[in-house]
């Protein structure tokens, strides 16, 4: 019993992370304007693109019209909820020092930032997602889900989507313990990610042998399998079950680096 | 006065060649994505907006050598809002020399070079498949188009992080034009949508960073019927765009009233 509610404490410190994550991105209205306007601009732009190459017989790879738009306007959502491009905030951390602070705190600091990550996800929901879909809904051919079941199953998936990419990039940021500098590996990543998650062209269109290498990374679980889910292509089981075995083996190597690099970690007295 | 300045910078980034070094093929990389990408579509397709493999990657490699260029002279400007914020940019302001000469000579990234390898190797390679119409004027076409290109991305540059002068969040903001003229400069004018076709032409002028002079090039007519002069017409864009911008800023630099920090 005391076990229990000591349990239902620590749920409840995370539970207000959550609610810290979510409150500290409401704050940033006009960053949020900025980034939904940079978001709608190179939708159009992508979108553009994606619909001159279907074509005369307006189907490619499985992708119509709608499809297309509807992968590009998600996609644009997506890519500030799972918050792709690393901000660098753990790696400065790490540089100054400050990281020290945060694991000498009564928490697990995985745990912690994936308590913020998702309540700043949700935050980046209702402000980054729904405006651009409904922006490519209104002004584009767009592809809603038939299937009822399909919205839990989307939610399912983009929870884990959030999960998945907020421990790739708790990784990067955990390489500025050896590093020191970690902008090398970020700008990396920011460069390759658009391609290897399937934002910026649909896995769908690359060729036989990329698309099975892919597939058995954890990238596309990131964007193209959210989009998937929703657009109701492929094996939902499947496409669940890469997500969740990459969410446990991120999780877990998360953990193994971080206490890698804990030991590494000097403090300088002061 | 600015070059000792400007070599310190350059032996600075030099000092550490492994970093450097990455730094680069990052850049590269980086330019490189949207390579990957139009080979993915032309793996589906034979022709985008009725251009063919080899002329959409000419508009790409010129556009690619453009947008390096414009980035490595002018890229540090996406720091303005950091520079605002930390009131690092009233130091500036007091010196007597020009703000904008300034914050460009503050920093030149020599890894921003790694877009424009990309683009050369590209270009490179596309000149001996792409059906140039070769002449003593294509030559000179080929080689101005990526200077006028970079200048006018430039101009797109500063005139949108000026903007970072009124609203503090302004990075995202001038994002959706520097990088997004990236993306629109390296595809045909053809894909984009009539209005977004006369926005990239008379608005944001993206299109005379390639497209216009890749049409003379390749000595082909534009397919959406604007007189032929205009494919010779990016050097004056250029120099209106050079105006313009310089007009934003001043406006911007005028406005300025410091953080308060």
């Amino acid at each position: 019993m005391r076990g229990a509610v000591a349990l239902l404490d620590v749920l409840a410190a995370y539970f207000r992370l959550v609610r810290a994550g979510f409150d500290r991105h409401a704050s940033y209205r006009l960053a949020s304007l900025a980034g939904l306007f940079t978001n709608t601009v190179f939708g159009l732009l992508r979108v553009a693109v994606l619909l001159a190459v279907l074509g005369p017989t307006g189907t490619m790879a499985g992708y119509d019209a709608a499809a297309t738009a509807t992968y590009v306007w998600l996609g644009q959502g997506l890519l500030a909820v799972v918050l792709l491009w690393d901000d660098g905030e753990l790696a400065q951390r790490v540089r100054t020092g400050d990281i020290a602070l945060d694991l000498a705190r009564p928490w697990d600091l995985q745990a912690a930032l994936l308590a913020t990550d998702l309540g700043r996800a949700g935050h980046a929901v209702l402000v980054r997602l729904i405006p651009p879909v409904l922006f490519g809904a209104l002004l584009f051919p767009f592809r809603w889900p038939h299937a009822p079941a399909t919205w839990l199953a989307f939610t399912g998936s983009l929870l884990l989507a959030v999960v998945l990419c907020g421990q790739i990039r708790f990784l990067l940021g955990l390489t500025a313990f050896w590093l020191l500098d970690n902008r090398g590996v970020r700008s990396l990543w920011a460069s390759t990610s658009g391609v290897l998650c399937g934002l910026v062209v649909p896995l769908g269109y690359f060729p036989d042998w990329a698309r099975a290498t892919l597939g058995v990374l954890p990238f596309p679980g990131i964007m193209q399998t959210p989009i998937d889910v929703f657009s109701e292509r492929g094996d939902l089981a499947a496409l669940l079950a890469h997500q969740l075995i990459w969410v446990l083996v991120l999780l877990l190597a998360g953990r193994l680096v971080l206490s890698r690099a804990t030991h590494r970690l000097v403090v300088q007295g002061g | 006065m600015y070059r000792p300045l400007l070599a310190s910078r350059v032996r600075g980034q030099l000092a550490y060649p492994l970093s450097f070094g990455l730094d680069v093929l990052a850049q590269g990389i980086g330019q490189a994505i949207e390579l990957v990408v139009i080979l993915v579509l032309f793996g589906r397709v034979t022709s985008l907006g009725g251009f063919s493999a080899d002329e959409v990657l000419l508009i790409y490699a010129l556009a690619g050598i453009s947008f390096g260029l414009a980035d490595l002279v002018v890229g540090q400007l996406d720091e303005l809002p950091r520079w605002i914020r930390t009131g690092e940019l009233d130091v500036l302001m007091v010196r007597p020399l020009p703000v904008l000469a300034q914050l460009v000579t503050a920093d030149l990234q020599l890894r921003r070079l790694g877009r424009v390898l990309v683009g050369v190797a590209v270009l490179a390679v596309v000149l001996t498949r792409a059906p140039i119409a070769w002449s003593p004027l294509t030559v000179v076409l080929l080689v101005v188009t990526p200077l006028v290109g970079a200048v006018i991305i430039g101009a797109i540059w500063v005139a949108t992080c000026a903007v970072s002068f009124w609203v503090i969040e302004g990075r995202e903001l001038a994002n959706a034009f520097t990088y997004g003229s990236s993306l629109s400069t390296a595809y045909p004018l053809t894909v984009f949508a009539p209005w977004l076709r006369r926005l990239l032409t008379f608005v944001v002028p993206a299109a005379f960073v390639a497209y216009y002079p890749v049409l003379a090039i390749l000595g082909r007519p534009d397919p959406l019927g604007l007189p032929a002069g205009v494919r010779y017409a990016a050097p004056l864009v250029a120099v209106a765009a050079v105006a313009v911008a310089a007009l934003i800023w001043r406006a911007a630099v005028r406005h300025y009233q410091g953080a308060g920090s």
